[in-house]
């Protein structure tokens, strides 16, 4: 890996975006606002984080880009990829929620397993694949374990496994790293960078770690406080591939005082009206 | 509290002794907790059986010694007797009262989860027929039981009925409520992976409605079984089918009390056994992830 000097472009425009978010607003049944005219477009290849104060929508815009859930007014499009009959797109997206989200009467392995067996995926291509992912994720000792048994960050990482089994084209994680100790979160991140750049992934990750954002990040995108807008986007020029030794480098420093700066910015900024 | 050896005003060991003395108690615990534990599961068993026996001891001595008339309060010794004179009566009784309560609720447990899985598929639905299941169950089945008595072809069918009227309901809301109760992150998620109706409902909805459902079985195995003794009451009549109700109400007629003791024993040891049984399989499915079925350990 550290011969590989190939860099992925960044803020590439050349090609479509696999996702179209264009003026997107959200308003819930009980009358709040959660997003604003919201736009964004996510190109191929790209890992975005979202970054943004707690409670200004990041998770309701990582649902809407899933297509989960109806916007209030705007457009949603998958330029890339054909959509069914209501208008989801057929493309395999891999989803972890900011919940582990796991079927308690399902064991670890039955959990893993739900994406392919609802895609009616045979046993023998099936079992291969799950077991491959939770080792991945260091978790192929407890395939038979019932999620009541397992710890916080585990179960989050049965979550994260459950996101990759399907091999997806685009990936949508909500602060998966959040309830794990710094030295999984590492080797997570690398795995997910890893997967990232073999599998020509596309990751929009929602964090609330600077550092996170900075290591992993193709482009940082930061919404402002609720209702959720965009209000400054990144692209980061950060040589590939990011190893453990680009956290000592001065350009990731650099990085992060940038990153925080906006954050700063963006929580201080007026919201803007409804 | 013998945990704590310092309470219980021994005073405390000295400083060098303090770590071999921590080990000691430590084994020591383990062992105790261990016999604790073993005796906490035999007085489980022994506690409710030495309770009978103390009860039914006090009812046969307060017979005896009072010389109350069997046809007041007939002593332990004499419903047993009658329940062993009167088998040939009472058995088939027993059989009649049985099929109809197991009947009543295998067919309320079909219709009560068929009905709520319908209900759920669509608002409409639900708007247009669960009036009708609640107007079914506010309404006293003694009062209508008249009514399915003439519509009905036989007493049995109209006992059926009266008693699958009754174990309907408490399935058929815990069934919707089960079906509705589904974490909503678990949704998105199957319809992120366009999964069908039937896979969403087969594979989320009906598993996370099981301890729904479980509760809907006790409650409704229970009340078939009340209902089918209710119904019967209503019905009153006679003949080669009539189950044990009716043989309770013809030995009061007679005053034949001891009888009417042991059609009352085995109407209770019925319900036991439905109780029993439908925990049994409540904790069967649910023993291995569900809270309720489980201890809690921290
Ligand atoms: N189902 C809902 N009904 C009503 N309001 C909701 C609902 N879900 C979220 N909200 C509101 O929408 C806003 C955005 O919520 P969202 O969960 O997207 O925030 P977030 O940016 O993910 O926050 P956090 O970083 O704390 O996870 C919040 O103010 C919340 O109160
Ligand atoms: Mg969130």
């Amino acid at each position: 890996m550290m011969s590989d000097t190939e860099t992925r472009p960044s803020g590439e425009t050349r090609r479509r975006p696999i996702v179209a978010v264009r003026d997107v607003s959200k308003r819930f049944s009980n009358g709040t606002l959660a997003l604003s005219r919201m736009t964004l477009d996510v190109m191929p290849g790209e890992f975005i984080s979202l970054l943004g104060p707690s409670g200004c929508g990041k998770s309701t815009a990582l649902r809407i880009i899933a297509g989960l859930g109806d916007a209030s007014s705007g457009a949603i499009d998958y330029p890339g990829s054909r959509v069914d009959v209501r208008g989801k797109p057929e493309a395999e997206i891999g989803f972890v929620f900011q919940e582990p989200t796991l079927m308690p009467w399902q064991t670890v392995f039955g959990n893993v397993h739900l994406p392919l067996r609802l895609k009616r995926i045979g046993k023998s291509e099936a079992r291969e694949r799950i077991m491959h992912v939770l080792e991945t994720v260091g978790l192929e000792d407890f395939a038979r374990a019932y999620p009541r048994e397992l710890s916080g960050g585990m179960k989050m990482r049965v979550s994260i496994a459950r996101a990759l089994v399907t091999r997806p084209k685009l990936l949508l994680m909500d602060e998966p790293f959040g309830a794990l100790d710094e030295i999984t979160r590492q080797k997570l991140n690398d795995d997910v960078l890893r997967l990232w750049h073999e599998q020509d992934l596309t990751v929009v990750f929602v964090t609330h770690s600077v550092y996170e954002a900075a290591y992993l990040s193709s482009r940082i995108v930061v919404m402002g406080a609720r209702p959720g807008r965009v209000v400054s986007d990144l692209p980061l020029d950060a040589p590939w591939p990011r190893v453990e030794s680009f956290r000592t480098t001065d350009a990731y420093a650099a990085l992060c005082r940038r990153v925080s700066d906006a954050l700063q910015l963006a929580i201080h900024a007026p919201s803007a009206a409804a | 509290m013998s945990d704590y050896p310092a309470l219980s005003g021994v005073a405390a060991p000295a400083e060098d002794d303090a770590g071999k003395f921590a080990a000691g108690q430590a084994g020591e615990r383990d062992a105790a907790a261990a016999q604790a534990a073993r005796i906490e599961r035999s007085l489980k068993l022994t506690i409710p059986v030495a309770m009978l026996a103390l009860t039914i001891l006090v009812w046969q001595l307060y017979v005896e010694i009072n010389k109350v008339p069997p046809y007041i309060l007939p002593s332990p010794v004499a419903v047993a007797t009658a329940l062993w004179t009167d088998w040939g009566t009472l058995y088939p009784a027993l059989l009649v009262t049985l099929k109809i309560t197991v009947s009543a609720l295998v067919l309320a447990l079909i219709g009560g989860v068929g009905l709520a899985i319908l209900l759920v598929q669509s608002r409409w639905i639900e708007l247009a027929l669960y009036p009708y299941a609640v107007i079914l169950q506010v309404t006293p089945i003694v009062a209508i039981a008249p009514l399915i008595l003439v519509y009905a072809s036989s007493t049995q069918v109209a006992l059926l009925i009266c008693a699958f009227l009754v174990a309907f309901f408490p399935i058929l809301s815990n069934m919707v409520q089960g079906l509705k109760s589904v974490d909503h992150n678990l949704l998105n998620l199957f319809e992120l992976y366009g999964a069908s109706r039937f896979q969403t409902l087969w594979l989320l909805k009906l598993p996370a409605a099981q301890p729904y459902f479980m509760a809907g079985l006790k409650i409704g195995g229970g009340l078939a079984l009340i209902a089918a003794v209710v119904a019967e009451f209503a019905a009153g009549s006679a003949g080669a089918g009539s189950g044990l109700a009716f043989r309770l109400l013809e030995a009061q007629y007679r005053l034949n009390i001891p009888r009417l003791f042991a059609a009352l024993l085995l109407l209770s040891a019925t319900g036991v056994a439905i109780f029993g049984l439908t925990s049994l399989i409540s904790w069967l499915a649910l023993r291995r992830w569900h809270e309720s079925a489980i201890k809690r350990e921290n």
